[in-house]
């Protein structure tokens, strides 16, 4: 078992010590800040927009670390041949598999929390500087911590993701992994149009197809709450609950398919 | 008493080919055993199955047929793995690591801590020859470094068997020297080492034993001077001063007379043409021998020899 904590930890340092994430959060911290300068231009009025933006960047940013990353950790080391090292070691091929998703997460809750940081304290800029008719005109407070419940589901979603990545880096080139990955990622925020689709369509095949895919494939809608937080609509606990839970299970599975996977493979 | 490696019908298909894979048997059949504390060399050209055979070994592949095993172990098994150690070929380990930070990682991964991982990573580096580049980056390392890199943790567990695939590729005369330095090192120490190579002259220097493989196919095993039966092909004669009277003699009895600056002539004998009465003969007349060497089968001429015989059987076969 503390052989995954070392891989993880070695995983965590290589995406540390690549450059990327850092330029991810000084992007998100720019993403912020030109949302500010909006909020200047508009005179103040539009919080929203600024909310809005940075939590869609923070949203794209962790997906864009969660896909390359997270294809790169494992791809690379079967690519350049480090796995040969590795694998030799006493050390199983799952607790590998395991090892690099966990020091994955691990990345992306540190970058999610500087990202998090960042936007409240443009948030906190915005609350102090605020005069009372702006603050009459938010739909919800500067620092609201619900904020804090889209950046949860936020992060619910790039765990998904990343196991899609991985499963996909498990036997695809990195391209065609990313390709891949990022296809789910489209369908799965459109998945629930599915289901309309179905009742729709006339042919009963094409509409057990769309009911088909729509099982299969990952549900990625739940964890959008953004709307509902930048405009002060409340979010029910339960819907966080269990659309954390369905995530969790469909990590599972998608990590149980990758480990079968990754254990017959061989390496060339 | 346990082998340190057993193979027992080891075979290995890829799938060739985009549209239509066919089977290509890069190893075919390989029966073979190492005893503990042998050096076994082994040998074979290029695309022989050497590297496959060690990736089989290592469950790196997983064999079409056959079996094998590692200290009675069969092979992958996690306890087996903290007793071995692998070199690969051209070897890669991570960009963003230093020397340190690798080899500490893999000695977390066997199990040490604490002090023990300090001073084991730094003992094996100073045993490979890694000074203060430890510090480094493996980015910033050479090919020759990272080949030592590699050497060093392939030895950080203090293995009971080393598998090493080409260790003295990319190295320096001096790198290589070292590398041999090294491995009889272990075979001093009791160590089992296990590597291929298609230089003859690595084996000749380090090998208990050897095993030739062409073509997937291990056509001899055994003592190296069993296995290439350093077959005599004939002499190599230098004499001066030569007479006029006696060259015809001479051109007589060599296959070949080449004579070259100050009167000197090099002759090549047949192996059975007795060259000590011919020096005797030589001498008492006046000549002057300047040297005299024997003319032996190379690893080279060898695999050129079976190469072909192998070729020219699966020609024959391809046609009945
Ligand atoms: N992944 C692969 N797919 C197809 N053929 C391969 C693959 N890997 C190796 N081979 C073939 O198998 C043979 C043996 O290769 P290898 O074991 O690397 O030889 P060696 O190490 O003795 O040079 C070669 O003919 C090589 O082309
Ligand atoms: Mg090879």
């Amino acid at each position: 078992m503390r052989a995954i904590w070392f891989v993880a930890g070695a995983a965590f340092k290589e995406s540390v010590r690549d450059r990327v994430p850092y330029t991810m959060v000084v992007f998100a911290v720019m993403m912020i800040a030109a949302s500010y300068l909006i909020s200047e231009l508009t005179a103040g009025q539009d919080l929203k927009i600024i909310k809005d933006l940075g939590l869609a960047a923070m949203s794209i940013f962790g997906l864009v670390i969660a896909v390359f990353i997270g294809i790169g950790l494992v791809s690379k080391e079967v690519e350049r041949k480090s796995v040969f090292a590795l694998l030799t070691k006493p050390i199983t091929r799952p607790q590998f598999i395991l090892g690099k998703y966990l020091g994955l997460l691990v990345t992306l809750v540190v970058n999610l929390s500087v990202m998090t940081v960042a936007y409240y304290l443009v948030l906190f800029y915005m609350e102090t500087t605020a005069t009372a008719t702006m603050r009459a005109s938010w739909a919800a407070p500067a620092l609201d911590p619900r904020q804090l419940i889209a950046i949860v589901l936020i992060m619910g979603e790039l765990a998904l993701v990343t196991a899609v990545a991985l499963l996909f880096s498990t036997f695809s080139s990195p391209l065609l992994a990313a390709l891949l990955t990022l296809g789910l990622w489209v369908a799965g925020h459109f998945n629930h149009d599915l289901r309309q689709f179905e009742q729709v369509v006339d042919s009963r095949a094409v509409a057990a197809l769309a009911r088909g895919l729509y099982y299969l494939l990952p549900n990625l809608a739940p964890f959008n709450v953004r709307a509902e937080v930048v405009y002060g609509i409340p979010v029910a606990a339960s819907h966080v609950g269990l659309t954390l839970l369905y995530a969790a299970a469909y990590v599972a599975a998608l990590l149980v398919a990758a480990i079968a996977i990754f254990r017959r493979r061989d390496f060339k | 008493m346990v082998l340190a490696i057993e193979a027992e019908g080891l075979t290995k298909d890829f799938a060739v080919g985009f549209w239509r894979p066919r089977p290509y048997r890069a190893l075919d059949s390989l029966t073979l055993s190492v005893e503990a504390g042998e050096v076994f060399g082994f040998l074979g050209p290029n695309g022989a199955g050497k590297s496959t055979t060690l990736k089989l070994l290592m469950q790196l592949l997983y064999p079409t047929a056959g079996a094998a095993r590692i200290l009675g172990q069969p092979v992958g098994d996690t306890g087996v793995r903290q007793r071995i150690g692998f070199l690969a070929e051209n070897p890669y380990y991570y960009d963003y690591l230093t020397a340190e930070e690798l080899l500490a990682y893999f000695a977390r991964l066997f199990g040490y801590r604490g002090a023990d991982i300090t001073t084991r990573v730094s003992r094996v580096l100073d045993e490979v020859g890694i000074g203060k580049e430890r510090r480094l980056r493996l980015r910033r390392f050479s090919k020759g470094m990272i080949q030592r890199v590699g050497l060093a943790q392939a030895l950080l567990n203090d293995p009971e068997v080393v598998f090493l695939d080409e260790p003295m590729s990319g190295l320096d005369p001096l790198g290589r020297r070292h590398v041999r330095d090294l491995i009889l090192g272990l075979r001093q120490r009791g160590c089992t080492v296990f590597f291929s190579s298609h230089i003859l002259s690595d084996a000749e220097a380090l090998c208990s034993r050897v095993g030739v493989l062409v073509q997937g196919r291990l056509v001899s095993s055994g003592r190296l001077s069993e296995v290439l039966a350093f077959e005599l092909k004939g002499w190599e004669l230098v004499v001066a001063g030569v007479s006029d009277a006696l060259r015809p003699e001479l051109a007589r009895l060599a296959r070949s007379v080449t004579p070259f600056g100050d009167g000197h002539m090099l002759l090549h004998l047949a192996a059975d043409a007795e060259p000590d009465r011919l020096l005797g003969e030589l001498t008492r007349r006046g000549a002057h021998i300047v040297s005299l060497n024997p003319v032996r089968e190379t690893l080279e001429d060898y695999f050129v020899q079976v190469v072909g015989a192998t070729v020219a059987r699966d020609e024959r076969g391809v046609g009945a």
